[in-house]
């Protein structure tokens, strides 16, 4: 059975990452957060918030902009790549949480946000947003789960809320998204006025749902590769053109913004939170742009996956610049993840890798769509009748 | 009763430290006072230049920390402490965050961490006493009493001696104003004070947002339902137009009414 077990790099690669994410975890839980991260009063959040929920969060934006275009605009040709991306949302929520459990200094308290509130706070909203959208994704992608054991009464029962349940959630993931960006109104003094601004939310918002696109192109070109099915390009090439247009409203809206406030010789300054926001805007607007506006790029499967890559990895620097870049200056402090921070959150991401792995090998994920979700003609010439074409 | 607050006379600081210890010894903190605040000194006395600045919670009028916390663990009570109960708190550190001050310290080496910083002295308010570094202060220059008669000292002291003090009286204004003022005869930014603070209290930057969520709700949900509703119902006309079209094709082979926008609306799916 050992021979069986093949002991490919990556294997090994995931086998180092999880054994030190396991000391880190130790760590953290026996000794407390000083002895496993390098936060500090006059840095409070670091890496597992910067980029396990901020980040987090906004890589799952995939998940309600494509329930959004297949559900609520019925572009049904979308559908093949829908259950994937759910479930890349859910997980993405899960590993959010547990960065949450990792960061709390009394995770054990965590329930106190359902019977405390304060509405006032912006954490309040993000915790609720948090809780229930983790919920409505469950349910959205409980029907992949229901159908491998064939409950179908329960399916049925799941696509009569459907549609109230797929509003729910782009509604919360809209609140959601651009409440992480709220977090920050309340620093106008220590943020830095690159990434300070009072549509910081709408900025979070917007950049979301082009990261959610890029996910969605990266994580649909990594299963097919991964699964040896063929890519569905001419859908994942309509996406770009979403996120180029989505891309181009951001850098838009972000330029006005500095030019209303003033702010545009900031961008021009030789300092360290200068260099830090043109790598963000380059490699995360202005190059996938560039890229996606051609169609011989938006055809090749290569140039798909490259231009997603370029915005996935700006908006990870923008996140990051955000918590990290923009807030040191102010507080004169100085932050590098310990090692223990990093290996945890690689080792997040790492579970997200196998546990989408182990689905899609056992849940019916990519090969739907055949019939079950084809529409019942009858049903519809049913219901029609009763319905007046002239209204 | 108006609420309280103290006035910090930098032109009469020894730097004795003697409010630090009274303070220590009043709240059961251990060690003695560090250079900086820590999870265990909540006020410590710094130099610059030969000014000593005492550092302390300014105990805002409309605090940020109060506004921040999701689960409501800080207070502002009417006598002007602010206060925080660990047995709410879920170690967020949003309040660290959030201060505009940065004076909420963190017990980082401990499971079970608190938060901690001045109470100024709750306890001893409500037994109708002032603060313990107030008491123990040899010169006067931290002088406790209600807010608005501090400030009208600290403009009578700016009178009387115009070319001593900076004509600024910090914590007035700062944030929305602060229960703990500061008087000095060195600019601020010299000792280590944020000057360039926003004058208005920072809760309300969040509230304009968050104030905003049920109109988003509302008018999002009905938006989506109504796109659902157009698009599905023109889905569903353009399945029984091809269904027609097919019928009308099977019953009349080579007939002349087959509906033309039914090709068009297949061509889009």
């Amino acid at each position: 059975m050992a021979r069986r077990f093949a002991f490919s790099f990556w294997k090994i690669m995931a086998g180092v990452i999880l054994a030190a994410g396991l000391v880190s975890t130790v760590i953290r839980f026996t000794m407390g957060l000083g002895s496993s991260t390098n936060l500090s009063d006059d840095f409070p959040w670091g890496l597992w918030i910067g980029f396990d929920v901020l980040t987090g969060v906004g890589l799952a934006a995939g998940g309600f902009t494509l329930a959004a275009i297949v559900y609520i605009f019925n572009l049904k040709r979308f559908e093949p790549i829908i259950r994937p991306t759910i479930l890349t949302a859910f997980l993405g929520y899960v590993l959010v949480i547990m960065g949450l459990m990792f960061d709390l200094g009394r995770p054990l308290q965590i329930w106190h946000a359902i019977i405390m509130w304060n509405p006032r706070s912006v954490m309040f909203e993000v915790a609720w947003c948090v809780m229930l959208y983790t919920t409505v994704l469950a349910l959205e992608f409980a029907p992949v789960v229901l159908e491998k054991f064939k409950l179908t009464r329960t399916i049925a029962l799941l696509k009569k809320i459907s549609i109230p349940l797929i509003i729910l959630g782009v509604l919360l993931s809209t609140l959601h998204q651009s409440s992480l960006g709220s977090l920050y109104l309340i620093v106008p003094d220590k943020l830095h006025g690159l990434w300070y601004s009072s549509l910081l939310p709408v900025f979070f918002y917007m950049s979301a749902i082009a990261a959610g696109c890029g996910m969605v192109i990266v994580e649909s070109t990594l299963s097919s590769r991964a699964f040896k099915r063929g890519v569905e390009v001419h859908l994942l090439a309509d996406i770009a053109r979403v996120c180029v247009v989505v891309l181009g409203m951001y850098a838009t809206l972000k330029l006005m913004d500095f030019s209303g406030d003033h702010k545009l010789g900031l961008l021009f300054q030789p300092r360290m939170e200068t260099y830090f926001w043109w790598a963000e805007f380059l490699i995360g607007v202005v190059v996938p742009m560039v890229m996606f506006v051609q169609q011989k790029v938006r055809t090749s499967p290569s140039g798909l996956m490259t231009g997603a890559l370029f915005v996935v990895v700006g908006f990870i620097l923008n996140r990051m610049n955000v918590t990290i870049t923009g807030m040191e200056g102010w507080t004169g402090a100085t932050y590098i993840p310990s090692w223990m921070e990093l290996s945890v959150t690689v080792s997040l991401v790492t579970v997200g890798f196998i546990v989408f792995a182990y689905a899609a090998k056992y849940l019916p994920l990519f090969d739907h769509g055949h019939g079950h979700e084809a529409p019942d003609e009858f049903d519809i010439v049913r219901d029609l009748n009763t319905v007046s074409r002239t209204s | 009763m108006g609420s309280k607050g103290m006035l910090i006379d930098m032109t009469l600081c020894i730097g004795c430290h003697a409010c630090s210890e009274a303070c220590k010894a009043e709240n059961g903190l251990p060690g003695e006072p560090g250079p900086k605040l820590s999870d265990t000194t909540y006020t410590v006395v710094e130099e610059y230049n030969g000014t000593f600045v005492r550092r302390l919670c300014q105990h805002c009028q409309d605090p940020t920390c109060v506004s921040v916390c999701p689960v409501g663990a800080f207070t502002k009570t009417e006598q002007g402490p602010v206060l925080y109960d660990e047995s709410k708190c879920i170690g967020c550190r949003y309040c660290m965050q959030a201060c505009p001050f940065q004076v909420p310290r963190y017990e980082w080496s401990s499971n079970n961490p608190r938060v901690s910083k001045c109470i100024m002295c709750a306890p001893r308010l409500a037994k109708g006493l002032p603060t313990a570094c107030s008491e123990a202060c040899p010169t006067g220059a931290t002088l406790f009493g209600d807010r608005d008669e501090l400030i009208r000292i600290a403009y009578e002291r700016m009178a009387a001696e115009p070319d001593k003090y900076v004509q600024k009286l910090y914590g007035q204004q700062e944030v929305g104003g602060t229960s703990v003022l500061y008087l000095s005869s060195v600019p601020f930014e010299q000792l280590g004070f944020k000057t360039n603070l926003t004058q208005a209290a920072l809760p309300q930057l969040t509230w304009n947002v968050l104030s905003k969520i049920p109109t988003v709700v509302a008018v999002g949900g009905v938006m989506l339902y109504g796109i659902w509703w157009i698009t599905n119902r023109r889905d569903m006309v353009q399945q029984v137009e091809a269904q027609q079209a097919r019928g009308n094709h099977a019953a009349s082979k080579g007939g002349n009414h087959v509906p033309e926008p039914v090709h068009q609306a297949e061509e889009r799916i």
